[in-house]
């Protein structure tokens, strides 16, 4: 598999599961009132401020024969986690966490608690108020999230070199690959694959802000009505 | 339960200190029947919280919350019954219709365990109770505020509630239409017969809609009747300021003239008398008198010829400009507020120091308790 391939494979993964997980995390922490919930969101930003190295240092330890997070993986599936596909889902999904957390919680708390109300009382609980009123309300918030934690795993490095190492078709994405070819001099081929990862984060971040600025609304609104 | 058959009488005796160190305790008792009760009183007398605390939104420290005989909220038997299974409708004073959603979509959100012919049968005939037929297919911030606070009200009675809860509801809209929304109200109540409370703290809506009133000051119940029992004899100074009474002045009753409806009042320690309508007093009691400062007409010369009975001399004070009219301050012996126009301004040239007349109706002057 080439490395783009499995650079697509590894965000796509990343960021399904990060909407899910996202999803569940930012409406507890929009919406709950527990006070503690600070220490929560202190661990989600965390990956923000930490270098990629640190927290790809001690997710490689977990994942490792002698790790929690390697022994259980061992039982479960008779192998063992770092240097795999599935250990680098696992260490990108922590990595991307507030990519994805946070336009979720902005676009969740965003949603007028009026609304929500007015919900309960024509006779609706929690989970049809979320899918009737906070989830098509939110559509901005969950693009920029599924978008934003896509590219953002794209892009990783240093997490993925800590954890899954260089191994071809595996774990090789595209930006070790660049990192690879320029090592050994292919600087065409390094152009090559950077202006790839250029064009596609510009267009990323064009779909998050056009999105952000509603560009599309009336076609949402009409795909909504339906 | 069933709020249709029966007609249930919403009772209600709670208590609810404010969180957050607000001085305000809601400690309220009060029943309303099927029809329209007013809950009037200034703004954070706790009239919303209140309506809160009914549709389950928010928790009471301690009471009992009853619709006939179900029970919604009792804090002795630990029952607390969560805003979707009270079948109490309410309507915010931001409406709160949902915006990604048409008018018809927003009516059918309560009517979830309906199958879809009933669900449509129900809302074709509420939307077109509330005149908003037309407007199904429209997405709120598509249609006119009226059209909105009439999609909203079709939303919260689709359902059948027991009771319907309305934190001023009409706020904003002018008097023509506020009155064509209150007659469908009306029209609706008067086949299913249930309890509505009606918060506000606009007099001409009391005037408008009231059967029942019950004024609202920090959290407790201050009178309760007829609108002419509460609101016309305000009992209490903040009330009857909240009503837009600019004017509270003391006084002594003079006399009666009990065959004219009317007795004499001399204001303060001035020589100032007034005539205002007969009341429960005697000569030689106090009482307090409650003026609109916008009853008060002023001219530049001694009137002649009307058929108001109290034309005080005095002197302007002081006159501001206060948005689009002018207060006058004038020196009758008591100091009157009055409202005047721009235009009143100029062409009587009024200005500090002028001598005018003010000119008060007799039934302009309310007596307080």
């Amino acid at each position: 598999m080439s490395s783009l391939a499995l650079s697509f494979e590894l965000a796509g993964s990343v960021a399904a599961i990060l909407l899910l997980i996202g999803t569940l995390v930012a409406y507890w922490l929009a919406y709950s009132n527990w006070r503690g919930k600070f220490l929560l969101e202190s661990i989600v930003a965390l990956p923000l401020v930490l270098p990629p190295t640190v927290l790809g240092f001690y997710a490689l330890l977990a994942m490792g024969p002698s790790g929690p997070l390697g022994k259980l993986w061992m039982a479960l599936f008779g192998h063992g986690l770092a240097f795999t596909f599935s250990g680098l889902v696992l260490a990108s999904v922590v990595y991307s966490f507030p990519f994805a957390v946070q336009p979720l919680i902005a676009s969740f708390e965003g949603v007028d608690r009026k609304l929500l109300e007015a919900s309960a009382v024509l006779g609706a609980g929690k989970w049809r108020t979320f899918r009737r009123v906070i989830l098509p309300l939110s559509l901005p918030g969950m693009v920029t999230a599924l978008v934003l934690s896509f590219a953002h795993t794209l892009g990783e490095f240093g997490v993925v070199l800590m954890v899954g190492g260089n191994l071809a078709g595996v774990t090789r994405t595209v930006s070790i690959d660049i990192y690879d070819r320029v090592q050994s001099l292919e600087y065409g081929e390094a152009n090559h694959l950077a202006l790839l990862l250029l064009a596609i984060a510009f267009t990323v971040l064009c779909l998050v802000y056009a999105v952000n600025r509603r560009v599309w609304m009336p076609a949402w609104a009409r795909w909504t009505a339906k | 339960m069933d709020g249709e058959i029966t007609q249930p009488m919403l009772s209600v005796h709670i208590r609810k200190a404010h969180r957050g160190g607000a001085s305000l305790v809601l400690d309220v008792s009060l029943e309303a029947p099927p029809g329209i009760t007013i809950l009037f009183g200034p703004s954070g007398a706790g009239k919303s919280t209140l309506l809160d605390c009914l549709a389950g939104l928010v928790s009471p420290d301690s009471g009992k919350i009853m619709i006939g005989e179900d029970v919604l909220f009792d804090s002795a038997a630990r029952i607390n019954v969560p805003p979707q299974k009270r079948r109490i409708a309410y309507v915010f004073q931001s409406l709160a219709l949902f915006p990604h959603l048409t008018v018809a979509q927003n009516v059918e959100y309560g009517l979830s365990e309906l199958v879809e012919r009933e669900r449509q049968e129900r809302t074709a005939d509420i939307l077109e109770t509330f005149r908003v037929e037309k407007l199904r297919n429209q997405k709120p911030g598509e249609i006119s505020g009226g059209e909105r606070q009439r999609a909203a009200l079709a939303r919260s009675l689709v359902t059948a509630p027991c009771a319907l809860l309305l934190d001023e509801p009409l706020t904003g809209l002018d008097a023509e239409l506020k009155a064509s929304i209150v007659k469908d109200l009306r029209a609706w109540n008067a086949a299913k017969r249930i309890p509505i409370l009606y918060v506000t703290h606009s007099r001409e809506e009391v005037d408008a809609l009231g059967d029942r009133v019950i004024a609202i000051e920090n959290g407790r119940v201050v009178s309760h009747g007829a609108p002419m029992d509460v609101l016309d004899a305000p009992r209490r100074k903040r009330l009857a300021q909240a009503a837009g009474f600019e004017n509270l002045l003391s006084g002594t009753v003079l006399d009666l003239r009990e065959p004219d409806g009317v007795m004499r009042v001399r204001l303060g320690e001035s020589k100032c008398e007034i005539e205002v309508p007969l009341g429960h007093a005697s000569a030689g009691d106090r009482v307090q008198v409650a003026i609109r400062a916008g009853d008060i007409l002023l001219a530049s010369e001694r009137p002649r010829g009307l058929s108001a009975r109290n034309i005080l001399e005095g002197r302007m004070l002081s006159l501001e400009q206060r948005g689009a009219m002018f207060v006058a301050r004038v020196d009758c012996g008591v100091t009157f507020v009055a409202h005047v126009t721009p235009g009143a301004v100029r062409a009587l040239e009024l200005a500090a120091e002028k001598q005018v007349w003010l000119v008060v109706k007799t039934h302009s002057c309310h007596l307080v308790d």
